[in-house]
């Protein structure tokens, strides 16, 4: 299938600091692509890159067969691009911002008006056209923001973190718009730290950490990199736990009044909570095993600590 | 993409500056005001004829409201995070420049051309064929000025360019031949005035109301076309080499 985006050795300096060190990937036509990374791991960073915000120190951005460095005003009128913590204009009406940026895309003001009230209405924000965005809450400035880049219909969408800190409902619905643009051909590169999301939402997902790629495959290619992990999710009453019982695991992770080791030795584990419950006078009130989560991988890919 | 095209989209940033940033009581008051009491204060005390006077505030008025609000637009859309929403859109930074350089001279010329209908009541002949293209020419530089002026530093803190540009504008208000006419200046104090745009624009007004110029008309006229291409294309340059560190 065609590459829609082709980015090779790309490669990001801020002065002495590398912030993303020479990755590659290609995101094919019709994908949702999902890059992954906790904060500061270059996702911002190579999103910009992308879109013709940042220029490479090194390396070379393909879009839609192109060079992206010498073709990228054109380019992004193929693309709609939501940036991370970009607002709105907070003194414009939602759909004063709508036809600004219809008139920055060329489009024809009959055509950017019919589309902005189809768009307004999906988003469930029609009701509100005419009110300033300093009166909207950060579900609607997303959905807004969402709105404004699918308004010239664009072949491929670049969405920083859309779903980031929004209620449940602005969340689902951002969610489903984006299954449905990919459903009518769209292509997506979305970044993200939302394991469901990616989960959820995407064919391939790439995981970037420090500035480098350390997985690029589908979600559930990448949940078999930790197979041979079990994680062993147990709760006991009152409760206490002494990591000092299962010295030789990969991760202890306390959730709330649970907690759950990551290994590969799964019997002598259960066998050692067991006899800590037994001798602690504890009583288990949960005990099960389970293949690791997309989660679970990120978090044995991106070296998380015991907490 | 074609230029026309670029230049159509750069409209559409005209408008979006012009709702946000001028179009808003307090600015449209403080842009009448400010060059009356600027005026008043010149005037008080002194005995000066109406010619010289019209000058003087038409000179005023140009130069304030075309840099108003210019040089604070780009470092509060990169507070707001508005800036790099435009920058994501098929427009190229020299775009977005040329819009809120074309906001500034229509606020300039709406305030300006309100301000010169004062023409009226001072009964002086003035001669519209010198005093439009001058005004005109005068607002474009100025305008790119503000260009020039909101490149560096590369801040989102728009008060840093607020100082700075106040520091460039009355420092150009007191060497232009406003308050003392260019040939009552020594000779050293006549050269710093050749290199303040607004130079130009004052003693290109004096031809316009029939006072005597310091320079050629044609001088002042080139002049002002000079500088505001030199601003206009050293700010974009600045802009270009700067934009990155906006956004990190």
């Amino acid at each position: 299938m065609e590459d829609i985006i082709k980015a090779e050795h790309l490669t990001k300096y801020y002065g002495d600091f590398l912030a993303v060190k020479d990755i590659s990937f290609s995101v094919k036509k019709g994908e949702i692509f999902g890059f992954l990374g906790p904060n500061g791991a270059g996702k911002t960073t190579t999103i910009r890159m992308l879109t013709g915000i940042l220029k490479p120190s090194e390396g070379k951005i393909r879009i839609f067969g192109l060079d992206a460095e010498k073709n990228m005003v054109s380019l992004k009128e193929r693309m709609g691009i939501v940036p991370e913590m970009a607002n709105p204009y907070i003194d414009l009406t939602a759909m004063q911002n709508m036809m600004l940026i219809g008139h920055l895309y060329g489009m024809k003001k009959k055509e950017m008006k019919e589309r902005s009230i189809e768009l307004l209405r999906l988003f469930g924000l029609y009701e509100k056209r005419d009110k300033k965005v300093h009166s909207f809450s950060k579900g609607m400035k997303q959905r807004l923001s969402l709105a404004m880049a699918m308004l010239p219909d664009p072949e491929l969408l670049f969405l920083d973190e859309p779903t980031s800190g929004l209620d449940v409902m602005s969340a689902r619905l951002i969610k489903r718009i984006i299954k449905d643009e990919n459903k009518n051909g769209k292509t997506v590169f979305m970044s993200t730290h939302n394991m469901n999301d990616a989960n959820e939402l995407c064919n391939r997902i790439a995981i970037i950490n420090h500035g480098k790629i350390v997985a690029i495959d589908t979600p559930e290619r990448i949940k078999r990199i930790g197979r041979e992990h079990t994680v062993i999710e147990f709760s006991v009453e009152p409760f206490r736990f002494d990591k000092n019982i299962v010295p030789d695991v990969e991760k202890v992770k306390v959730m709330g009044d649970k907690i759950r080791i990551y290994t590969k030795d799964v019997d002598t584990v259960i066998k050692n909570i067991v006899n800590y419950a037994r001798k602690e006078g504890l009583k288990i009130i949960s005990l099960n095993t389970q293949k690791p989560s997309l989660e679970d991988v990120f978090v044995y890919l991106v070296g998380g600590k015991n907490e | 993409m074609s230029k026309f095209s670029q230049f159509s989209r750069s409209l559409a940033i005209v408008k979006k500056d012009m709702l946000i940033f001028y179009l808003k009581g307090p600015v449209i008051i403080m842009g009448l005001l400010f060059p009356f009491f600027l005026f008043g204060a010149f005037l008080i005390g002194r005995n000066l004829s109406h010619e010289y006077l019209f000058v003087a505030l038409i000179s005023m008025t140009a130069f304030f409201t075309s840099t108003a609000v210019g040089p604070t637009i780009i470092p509060w859309e990169t507070r707001g995070k508005t800036f790099e929403r435009l920058m994501s859109s098929p427009i190229s930074i020299t775009t977005v420049l040329l819009g809120d350089m074309q906001a500034s001279f229509y606020f300039g010329l709406f305030i300006t051309s309100a301000i010169s209908l004062i023409v009226i009541f001072l009964h002086i002949s003035l001669n519209l064929l010198i005093f439009i293209p001058a005004v005109i020419l005068a607002l474009l530089t100025f305008s790119a000025m503000t260009i020039l002026m909101s490149s560096y530093p590369p801040t989102d803190v728009p008060a840093d360019v607020m100082m700075l540009s106040s520091l460039v504008k009355f420092t150009l208000l007191f060497i232009s031949g406003i308050f003392v006419p260019l040939e009552k200046l020594p000779l050293y104090a006549r050269a710093v005035s050749a290199i303040s745009p607004l130079t130009y624009l004052v003693d290109a007004l004096r031809y316009s109301t029939n006072l005597s110029g310091y320079f050629p008309l044609w001088i002042d006229l080139l002049a002002l076309l000079l500088f505001a291409l030199i601003f206009f294309f050293s700010g974009v340059a600045v802009h270009k080499k700067v934009l990155e560190r906006r956004f990190t």
